[in-house]
């Protein structure tokens, strides 16, 4: 599970925030109520996650509350088979 | 009663003169937007009244009375002055929805220069796209998106300085980049605001279009006028107000309703930065107790989405008034409003072009759900035949929205492009580039985009821009942009791909090309959907049929395909 968590958080770190940014991201980290990654973003990083382990997150699964940090993705992963 | 009273007598009586008596303001003397929304509120005896309550995402909360908003806009609108920047000269505000961003407005509008508001998720091209058509003078922005202003600025000259609002000193500046904490400075109690007049150049904002680069709508500080009055009758808001509008104001609704309208009235205003979850905007609504609540459809749906469990968790028995405005308003969401909140969100119709509310449904008027309401009072709107642009006098029948020019916000011009603008204008009318009809009771009905511009979420995004920029991703040999409906933002961007040969037409060349856009232009422009094709549909001359794709995924008639060229 913290490995699946680890490659969330570094996505995020390297895909959504500038190359010289210093913010921390947790595995707490508002993702989408803080304002790192939009909604629009959001599909990106669902595709991502879809992508890379192979499953199909339906849109009513991926609601903003769902995203909104680290920890929140893995769970709901976890309602794929994913850990 | 509302503010507007009867819709019917009010547009029998109503001129601009009603809105230009509340102000004080005659024609020909000054009339600077910066001191209508903070000196004259102070002068009228409200200083220590609210004008802003700020929350960030961790639920940090500043508030400010306008007294102290008043002498913050000195302090930036003297700085700014210090630095020699001169009347008339673009200064760029690139930020998240904090203090410094709607003070830094009114700032820049004191001390005479043009606000260029962008939106601060824009990647580096959009930015720069923008900041070179305007030549642009100064640009404050956070630290968190100085990497953005660095990418580009060698190939911006004419940018002498980078304010950055929130150092900290933890990283060193570099050349053009100077510290500037608003709160730090010492206070500028008296600043010499700028003589503006009606036709002083005010705000640039940038809009997309089919082709081209994005088109800088330029307005004046005339267009006070229409926005103070437009927040007083459409939005309804009154003294005791607690007004919230989710635009940022990197987008017109976020400058004309977000900062210009209620503060001219003296309104307290609450913002919150931070990204959309349902039950944060509950909390926020309940904890600062909002009666005025102006939305977007797109946020509408999406609060439907997540049903009716997170209201019963929050008090929203302080709201009173709802409103919406960036797409059309479907019928549904106005039932559904009715039912959860006990309100209706009135739609209003109009443009970064108009300034200000053009078609509205208002409080005390019957609404019909799905519909965009009337014209303001003031606006004489209609709709015209698609190729003659004479009016339509039968009901029903679609053409394209038209509105005779004259009221106060309307654009000036678009900036270093009067002939597109000139071109906006036909037989007396401008056009609006949006079909509607109207029905038997004078109530307009939209219809749709008469162009390819793909209006995602309540924001315009140019296919042009997006394929441009596609054709600079290593893999992409050709594209056409569509929109794609879309339940809960009505369209999104939808890309058909034709990749040059050795690229794998998979998921992972997608999500590149994806996060490609969502960088490089900005996280709306992003396709949400990409298709990779052999070949994409061509006239016989060559030119992408981006018709044919977008009635494909409408479920459209493709119409006429005999200059297709492998017909």
């Amino acid at each position: 599970m913290s490995d699946l968590k680890e490659v969330i958080r570094q996505y995020v770190i390297d895909e959504y925030l500038e190359a010289d940014s210093d913010q921390e991201i947790t595995y707490d980290t508002k993702l989408i109520s803080g304002g790192i990654v939009d909604s629009f973003s959001m599909v990106s990083l669902k595709v991502f996650l879809e992508t890379k382990y192979k499953i199909q997150i339906p849109d009513a699964k991926a609601t903003p509350e769902a995203f909104d940090s680290v920890n929140n993705i893995a769970k709901l992963l976890k309602e794929f088979g994913i850990e | 009663m509302s503010n507007m009273g009867s819709y019917e007598e009010k547009v029998k009586n109503f001129t601009w003169q009603i809105a230009e008596r509340e102000l004080g303001y005659q024609p020909g003397q000054v009339i600077n937007i910066g001191y209508y929304c903070s000196d004259r509120i102070c002068e009228m005896g409200k200083g220590d009244k609210l004008a802003l309550i700020w929350e960030s995402f961790s639920g940090e909360i500043k508030k400010y009375t306008f007294e102290q908003m008043r002498v913050l806009t000195n302090t930036i609108a003297h700085y700014l002055k210090k630095l020699e920047i001169q009347p008339g000269e673009r200064v760029c505000l690139f930020m998240d929805k904090i203090p410094e961003l709607y003070f830094g407005f009114l700032g820049i509008l004191k001390m005479g220069a043009i606000a260029q508001p962008l939106f601060s998720a824009f990647g580096g091209e959009s930015l720069f796209t923008r900041l070179e058509d305007a030549g642009t003078r100064a640009i404050m922005t956070q630290k968190k998106h100085l990497g953005k202003v660095r990418q580009i600025i060698d190939n911006l000259p004419q940018l002498k300085y980078v304010l950055v609002v929130d150092d900290d000193g933890s990283k060193p500046l570099r050349e053009r980049e100077i510290a500037f904490g608003m709160e730090k400075e010492s206070p500028v109690e008296k600043f010499d605001i700028y003589p503006a007049t009606a036709e002083t150049p005010s705000v640039l904002h940038y809009t997309s279009g089919t082709t081209g680069k994005p088109k800088g709508a330029q307005h004046v500080h005339y267009s006070l006028i229409s926005q103070y009055i437009t927040a007083k009758y459409v939005l309804d808001l009154r003294e005791d107000d607690i007004y919230w509008c989710t635009a940022d104001p990197g987008w017109v609704t976020g400058t004309s309703y977000g900062i210009i309208g209620p503060w001219s009235n003296g309104i307290t205003q609450c913002v919150l930065d931070a990204g959309f979850t349902a039950e944060r905007w509950y909390k926020f609504i309940q904890d600062h107790k909002i009666t005025v609540w102006y939305s977007a459809p797109t946020a509408i749906r999406a609060l439907m989405k997540e049903g009716e469990a997170p209201i019963k968790k929050y008090d929203l028995s302080s709201l009173r008034h709802l409103c919406s405005v960036g797409e059309p308003l479907n019928a549904e969401a106005v039932h559904w409003s009715k039912n959860v909140y006990g309100l209706t969100f009135h739609d209003t119709y109009w443009q970064t072009e108009t300034g200000c509310i053009m078609i509205s449904n208002y409080p005390g008027m019957k609404i019909k759900p799905g519909s965009m309401g009337k014209p303001f009072p003031g606006i004489t709107a209609t709709v015209v035949d698609l190729k003659t642009h004479q009016p339509i006098n039968t009901p029903g029948v679609v053409g394209l929205i038209a509105i005779r020019p004259g009221w106060p916000s309307m654009f000036r011009t678009y900036w270093n492009n009067e002939r597109t603008y000139q071109n906006k204008f036909v037989n007396g009318w401008y056009i609006c580039g949006d079909r509607a009809s109207i029905d038997e009771e004078g109530y307009f009905w939209f219809v749709g985009r008469d162009d390819d511009v793909i209006n995602t979420g309540g924001h315009l995004v140019g296919p042009f821009e997006v394929e441009s920029a596609l054709l600079e991703h290593e893999a992409v040999a050709e594209s056409a942009v569509v929109g794609k409906p879309d339940p809960i933002n009505m369209e999104v961007v939808k890309a058909f791909i034709a990749l040059k040969p050795n690229y794998e037409p998979n998921d992972m060349t997608k999500l590149d090309i994806m996060n490609f856009i969502r960088k490089r232009l900005s996280p709306l422009a992003m396709p949400q959907e990409i298709e990779f094709v052999e070949t994409l549909p061509k006239t016989r001359s060559g030119k992408i049929m981006r018709r044919l794709l977008r009635a494909k995924e409408w479920g459209e008639e493709v119409g006429d395909t005999s200059t297709l060229e492998n017909e």
